[in-house]
């Protein structure tokens, strides 16, 4: 089977059920991406398929098909992403477990809500935990990220 | 990389350069001459390298807390060197040379890396800059002090030279004895500092112990048993070893592990595999059983933690009396990184690549298990996503585990748990239940205290039992009450404390005893103030007259908070005040109820905790510590029957989500005081602040955790 992977095509020798996050971290070596319950209950696995942002540990990897998987690692080569410059900027991470999936959930809403406001944060977010409580700087990142984005400051 | 035996590491970057803590090394190594035993690792504390690179070696882990960032300040602030040439790594293993002085164990937890280290990193950093300048005056046929050196760069007059220049003969120089600068020439102690591994914890390149990625590495899932008191009669690993991926079945110390290529295989094989276990004596244990034996053992007083003037006349004397009893259950750690080790055994040696808090102690038993020497254990410290105690195991349960499956498999492994294998497999935060009885004069003022704890000891067969048990109790069973000021201002006061043993393993939690002493003391205390018709600011602050620090930061907080103006329609505020681990804390919590759901909008929160290295690291403990005792407060339970964990993933042991989220504002006081740590104190007060806050909004008093109003 074949997947596409933040831009290059992969010839995937694993079973159709095998869960995308395992695909992506045991046999592509990704390990950005991670794993924190296999139930979809902490987003710590959050990928995006075609720029939406799915849990990959419960996603088999046969139901990918020719959709596009961005991983964090395919967020940008340098950290310079709209969204890791206002995690960088607010200071948002702790021990940082959770927080590729936090990123890429954050990225995702921000595609769909340029600007959201605090229900949108909510209403996105809850499904990604952080045991560490970066919530309070999480939120204030998002809203950094949507001026950013608007080229303000 | 080759060591020389002048200690300079080879390196890609060039000449490594390393500096050591004066008081470690006795005759450091002279140029020229060979040294007369095998030197300590040429990099103790800080190399710096000919590309101006400056390496802080990290003695502790870093958990989130910060340390990666606030320890390099330390050293950073003494050195005058360029802060964006700081980097850090983990140390490796090594008693002697990275043993917290105080416990003597290499370790991360008790809030104390930065106060513990205070001293230590910042003389490492003076000295070396000592060294520095001494080198470059003797280039330059000046007096040292003739010489100045700020952000990297020692001048005298028009002639300058970068560390990374001088390094190499810096380090052939001895170390002299340094002064500390005053806190009034800090530059960077103090100041806001963003974090230093951001840049690897948002683009995903920073390495967990479960990304540890070795050649031939394979992954280990294990089955251990099912319930606490229940244990292996055999297995079949037939069904197992059909999973494709699947290569190898062996035994544990416990269980049995299911070793194959990649993670998914073993767990497939891991579910598929035939094992039976004896199950536990009788009916197994029950949370709901034992919970009704600490109230019956609560309900007569226990071994003494502490006793002044005459409790029992006086409580019989009084004409008010108040009697409450409060309880707490058992909690997991759940840190977001599911508890995993790799390791890797070649002849008598081994390596080991996990996230711990205990390094000294894993290597100890690592080396026990395989009959060696703990020298001949190399332990690489990963981050660790998430410790709040469960990664400092006293049994090392996690590594040894490890180690074991490799040497049973005769290939290097990696064990993970699943988030199964986390909630149920103990190691927990330990159940309790607290009697306090509280006798009252004709003011509300308390006369007599008596409280009686009931609980497991946390502290009994760890490394800490010969500091902190003393002749039958757990200074951490008890931790939070004897010193309290409200006690300390009581005439007549016990403290008494039943510790039962259980099946179920118990281990530290942030903050430890003060999760459960802080609940029922900021309860009482707020009980005893609405029985005197009192306001519960002035009845604390009046109680607070002989404990300043704590009073001052509960009027910061109150002040912040807005306290005595009205809050917002459908709320009340609640506060609570704790010391511990050096710090005060005070929280007001601003609470809603909707539905018969809690709901905490505002957590406003004064932190002393003496002197503040690093105000915005400061800002994110006492947020996540908050968030963490909020867990604890609002959905923190396991549920034991038959020996059997209930709870197994997040759906039922909910953690805080972002939609729970309160705002919380944190205000510091440098008072100036001792230093404090910050890891966990925070955790303590917010129970008892929102259980106070619901009380004051629906006059309910709500003595268990989690807090529950239908």
């Amino acid at each position: 089977m074949k997947i596409e992977v933040n831009g290059a095509m992969h010839e995937i020798a694993a079973g159709a059920e095998m869960p995308l996050l395992w695909v992506l971290r045991d046999v592509l070596g990704l390990v950005g991406t991670k794993y924190g319950c296999g139930m979809a209950q902490c987003g710590a696995c959050t990928v995006h398929l075609d720029g939406n942002p799915v849990r990959s540990c419960i996603t088999p990897v046969g139901s990918v098909g020719t959709r596009a998987v961005t991983t964090i690692e395919g967020l940008s080569a340098d950290g310079s992403h709209t969204v890791q410059r206002a995690w960088t900027e607010t200071d948002v991470v702790q021990c940082g477990y959770c927080q590729s999936g936090q990123i890429m959930t954050a990225v995702a809403l921000l595609a769909k809500r340029p600007d959201p406001d605090d229900a949108d944060i909510d209403a996105a977010m809850s499904g990604n935990v952080c045991r560490c409580g970066t919530y309070q700087r999480v939120r204030e990142a998002i809203h950094l990220a949507a001026r950013l984005q608007r080229g303000g400051k | 990389m080759t060591v020389t035996r002048r200690g300079f590491l080879q390196t890609a970057s060039g000449l490594v350069v390393s500096f050591y803590v004066p008081q470690l090394v006795r005759g450091a190594p002279r140029p020229n001459e060979p040294p007369v035993a095998p030197l300590p690792p040429p990099n103790a504390f800080l190399r710096i390298a000919a590309d101006d690179s400056v390496t802080v070696v990290l003695a502790h882990s870093e958990m989130g807390q910060g340390i990666w960032t606030g320890l390099a300040m330390l050293i950073a602030e003494e050195l005058d060197c360029d802060w964006a040439k700081v980097r850090c790594e983990h140390a490796p293993a090594n008693l002697a040379l990275y043993a917290r002085p105080s416990v003597g164990i290499q370790m991360t937890g008790g809030s104390a890396s930065t106060r513990s280290e205070f001293d230590r990193y910042r003389t490492v950093g003076a000295s070396a800059k000592d060294m520095l300048v001494r080198a470059a005056a003797a280039r330059w046929n000046v007096a040292p002090r003739a010489c100045r050196a700020a952000n990297g760069i020692i001048t005298h007059g028009a002639r300058h030279l970068r560390y990374g220049e001088i390094a190499e003969a810096a380090m052939r120089l001895e170390p002299a004895k340094v002064a500390l600068k005053p806190p009034s020439e800090w530059k960077l102690i103090g100041t806001k500092v963003r974090r230093l591994d951001t840049p690897e914890k948002i683009t995903g390149t920073a390495t967990f112990g479960i990304d540890v990625q070795l050649p031939g590495c394979r992954t280990a899932v294990i089955a251990r048993p099912p319930a606490f008191g229940a244990a292996l009669i055999d297995f079949d690993a037939a069904a197992a070893l059909r999973v494709p991926g699947v290569e190898n079945v062996v035994r544990t110390a416990t269980g049995v592990a299911v070793v194959a290529n990649q993670f998914w295989a073993a767990k497939l094989g891991r579910d598929a595999l035939v094992v039976r276990w004896r199950a536990p004596e009788g009916e197994g244990f029950s949370t709901t059983r034992y919970a009704a034996e600490l109230r019956a053992l609560a309900m007569k007083p226990g071994a003494i933690a502490t006793e002044i003037g005459k409790v029992d006349e006086a409580l019989d004397a009084a004409t008010t009396r108040l009697e409450a009893l409060y309880e707490v259950p058992y909690l997991a750690h759940a840190p977001m990184e599911p508890l995993n080790c790799t390791a890797k055994i070649d002849g008598d040696r081994c390596e080991i690549w996990t996230g711990t808090q205990f390094q000294s102690v894993d290597q100890q038993a690592a080396a026990q298990i395989l009959g060696t020497t703990p020298d001949k254990v190399t332990i690489h410290t990963t981050f660790l996503g998430g410790g709040f105690g469960r990664r400092a195991n006293p049994q090392s349960d996690f590594v040894a585990e490890a180690v074991i499956v490799a040497k049973n498999a005769g290939v290097p492994v990696k064990v993970v748990w699943t988030r199964e294998d986390d909630i149920r497999g103990g190691w927990y935060r330990p159940a309790y239940a607290h009697r306090v009885r509280v006798a009252v004069d004709a003011s509300g003022r308390p006369v007599a205290w008596d409280h009686v704890v009931a609980g497991q000891s946390i502290l009994t067969g760890t490394p800490f039992e010969k500091f902190q048990v003393k002749n039958g109790i757990d200074g951490s069973s008890v931790e939070g009450l004897a010193d309290s000021p409200y006690l300390a201002g009581t005439q007549a006061r016990r403290v008494s404390l039943h510790s039962p043993r259980t099946p179920v393993p118990v281990q530290w939690w942030r903050s430890v005893g003060n999760t459960h002493t802080a609940f029922a003391i900021e309860s009482m205390v707020d009980e005893l103030a609405h029985a005197a018709g009192k306001d519960p600011l002035a009845y604390r602050l009046a109680l607070l007259a002989t404990a300043p620090r704590h009073a001052a930061a509960l009027r910061l907080a109150a002040d912040k908070a807005g306290w005595g103006t009205p809050p917002p329609a459908g709320r009340a505020r609640g506060l609570a005040v704790h010391g511990c681990f050096g710090s005060i804390i005070a929280e007001v919590a601003e609470v809603s109820v909707d539905g018969g759901r809690i709901r905490v909008h505002a957590v406003t929160c004064a932190v002393d905790c003496g002197v503040p290295v690093n105000p915005l690291g400061i800002e994110a403990q006492v947020q996540g510590s908050i968030v963490y005792g909020l867990t604890a407060a609002l959905h923190g339970k396991l549920t034991i029957e038959g020996g059997k964990v209930v709870e197994s993933n997040f759906h039922d042991y909910r953690p805080l989500r972002m939609f729970e989220m309160p705002h919380i504002a944190v205000h510091l006081i440098a008072s100036g005081a001792a230093m404090g740590g910050l890891g966990e104190p925070a955790t303590a007060p917010i129970a008892p602040a929102v259980a106070n806050a619901v009380f004051a909004l629906t006059r309910r008093r709500l003595r268990t955790l989690p807090l529950q109003l239908t």
